[in-house]
């Protein structure tokens, strides 16, 4: 039982990173049409950004959440309004592949300049050690990630469904042209939200690195298990996002905890049983749906 | 916003707001699937487009709403040319696009899928508690995702919607499809109601029964070309001919 509370901790704090990156990537996805591949880099520069920060003025973990979302959301809109906006009248492919171009690109960059080896980051004071309830002893770190992302999905969650802001998001996460025919300017939403969308990439980054190996190749896994979440998810569903970006967390940690190296694994097969049950993910729409 | 205060003269009758479609041809890739056509609604004018499956009628409504963009020729709407103006800037100019697949959100509620639009035009535009006394049903379902509702509602839905934005001119592509007898009625109503409104229509229709009962006048679309145009007396005179012409 207490092994059972502590992968379930495990799980919902991996989970958050999971879900903090996928919720980026649905709304960007969403709203643009773009599969943003760099997502993973994103997440990488949010991580070695927060080293980095470390290690140039002395300001830790608490500082760098504000300092490098911000940092990040402003490199979206960069990246955005150079380079994705152009292609976006073309066939989707040319800006997976644009995004594809920036991961090996941010990757390399930053062996170049950080090298390949891990960087130091430290657990932030006051979250170093360990809650005990009863006869279980939990990590407070672990307690603080899987709280905060659970708050800052429930925040998001709110901003989409209780602001008009957000239901255009919504509407045009659902269908872009439809919402244009009904008089939404929904070009003037795509900067913001492929920022936005980068901010929670970079987010989620800044929070693992206390805990994960900060360094140039921590992206490239994490994207596949991203795009796991996504088609366990369904495509194009915020909702779906969230709640597989937690459910692959929770999987991911037991198995850890019980099945030792075959964790990984079982994500995949949790796709696959998804993808036959039901081919458009858990929340996605039926294709057949008119 | 002021949804619930938008008051004053709703759907006050009058300005130019003329659609003027001429020499319009589209393309999909090489296929040209529009050639040359020329149409025109005038303010309160109930026009209807009719013609069989691949006509080219979907496609008409989407060129005029600037969804489709492979076109060459001219769209006007209240004397300005639309030129490559985008769909958003169409519709905030008065134009209401009801799909062929009614185009309801499922995310979103049926109040929001109502509220979703801007209002373009506070004269004309109705007021929430106006859609909802019209369509009652609506004000039940408020709470449930619009496709919660069923496909009659969802037209009501669809309707009552560019209605709340003020469009002054509404393109309806085949509302009648798949709905019961007493729903095609209904929206046989609502339009002649939009009419005595002021505000024109430009319904694609595949029922010509349900077509005579509303339109003014009425364009016959074969192959992409318009091959006939008349008002609703010589239609109804003539309807069987120009059924079999149209090979429907
Ligand atoms: N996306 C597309 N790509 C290629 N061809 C298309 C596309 N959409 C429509 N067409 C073709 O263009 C022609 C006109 O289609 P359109 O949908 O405008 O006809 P319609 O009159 O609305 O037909 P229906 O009554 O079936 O709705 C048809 O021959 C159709 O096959
Ligand atoms: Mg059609």
């Amino acid at each position: 039982m207490t092994a059972f509370i502590q992968y379930t901790l495990q799980g919902l704090a991996l989970g958050g990173f999971y879900a903090l990156a996928a919720l980026g990537l649905a709304v960007i996805f969403g709203v643009l049409g773009v599969v943003n591949f760099s997502h993973g880099a994103c997440y990488m520069l949010g991580a070695v950004g927060a080293a980095v920060l470390l290690d140039a003025t002395g300001l830790g973990f608490w500082a760098a959440l504000p300092i490098v979302t911000v940092a990040m959301f402003v490199f979206g809109v960069l990246m955005e309004r150079l380079l994705v906006r152009w292609l976006l009248r073309l066939d989707p492919l040319y800006n997976f592949l644009l995004t594809f171009g920036i991961t090996l690109f941010l990757v390399d960059l930053v062996k170049r300049r950080y090298g390949v080896s891990s960087l130091a980051y430290e657990l932030p004071a006051g979250l170093k050690g360990r809650v005990d309830i009863g006869s279980v002893s939990l990590s407070s770190y672990q307690i603080f990630v899987a709280a905060f992302s659970v708050v800052l999905c429930l925040a998001v969650w709110v901003l989409l469904t209780r602001t008009r802001i957000g239901m255009i998001v919504r509407a045009a996460t659902e269908d872009a042209e439809r919402s244009r025919a009904l008089g939404i300017n929904v070009g003037r939403w795509v900067t913001p939200v492929f920022g936005f969308g980068i901010a929670l990439a970079g987010l989620a980054g800044v929070l693992r690195a206390p805990t994960g190996s900060v360094n140039a190749d921590m992206g490239s896994f994490f994207i596949i298990i991203l795009f796991a979440v996504v088609v366990i998810g369904g495509l194009g569903s915020i909702l779906g996002a969230v709640v597989a970006g937690f459910l692959v967390g929770l999987v991911e940690a037991y198995g850890q905890g019980y099945a030792g190296s075959f964790s990984q694994v079982l994500i995949f097969v949790l796709m696959a049983v998804v993808i036959l049950v039901r081919p458009s993910g858990l929340f996605g729409r039926e294709e057949a749906a008119s | 916003m002021s949804d619930h205060v938008a008051q004053g003269s709703p759907n006050a009758k009058g300005s130019q707001h003329v659609l003027e479609v001429a020499g319009l041809s589209a393309w999909y890739g090489e296929a040209k699937v529009l050639s040359d056509v020329d149409l025109r609604v005038e303010p309160g004018e109930v026009v209807t487009l009719v013609g069989r499956n691949g006509a080219g009628k979907t496609t008409l409504l989407r060129s005029v709403m600037g969804l489709h963009r492979h076109v060459e020729g001219t769209v006007s709407w209240g004397g300005s040319d639309l030129g490559r103006s985008s769909p958003d800037k169409r519709a905030r100019a008065g134009l209401g696009w009801v799909p062929d697949d009614r185009g309801i959100y499922a995310t979103l509620t049926v109040a929001e899928n109502l509220t979703l639009p801007p209002v373009t035009s506070k004269a004309d535009a109705w007021s929430l508690e106006q859609v909802y006394e019209q369509f009652p049903v609506l004000h039940e379902r408020r709470d449930f995702p619009g496709t919660k509702l069923s496909g009659g509602e969802q037209q009501m839905l669809a309707i009552a919607r560019v209605l709340r934005m003020g469009s002054r001119l509404l393109l309806l592509d085949e509302p009648s499809e798949g709905l019961a007898p007493v729903i095609v009625q209904r929206i046989g109503e609502i339009i002649r109601q939009i009419k005595a409104q002021g505000v024109s229509v430009l319904l694609v229709e595949q029922n010509v029964t349900f077509a005579s009962t509303v339109a003014d006048r009425h364009y016959l679309l074969a192959q992409g070309r318009v091959v006939e145009s008349l008002d609703n007396d010589s239609f109804q005179s003539r309807t069987t001919e120009l059924l079999e012409y149209l090979g429907m």
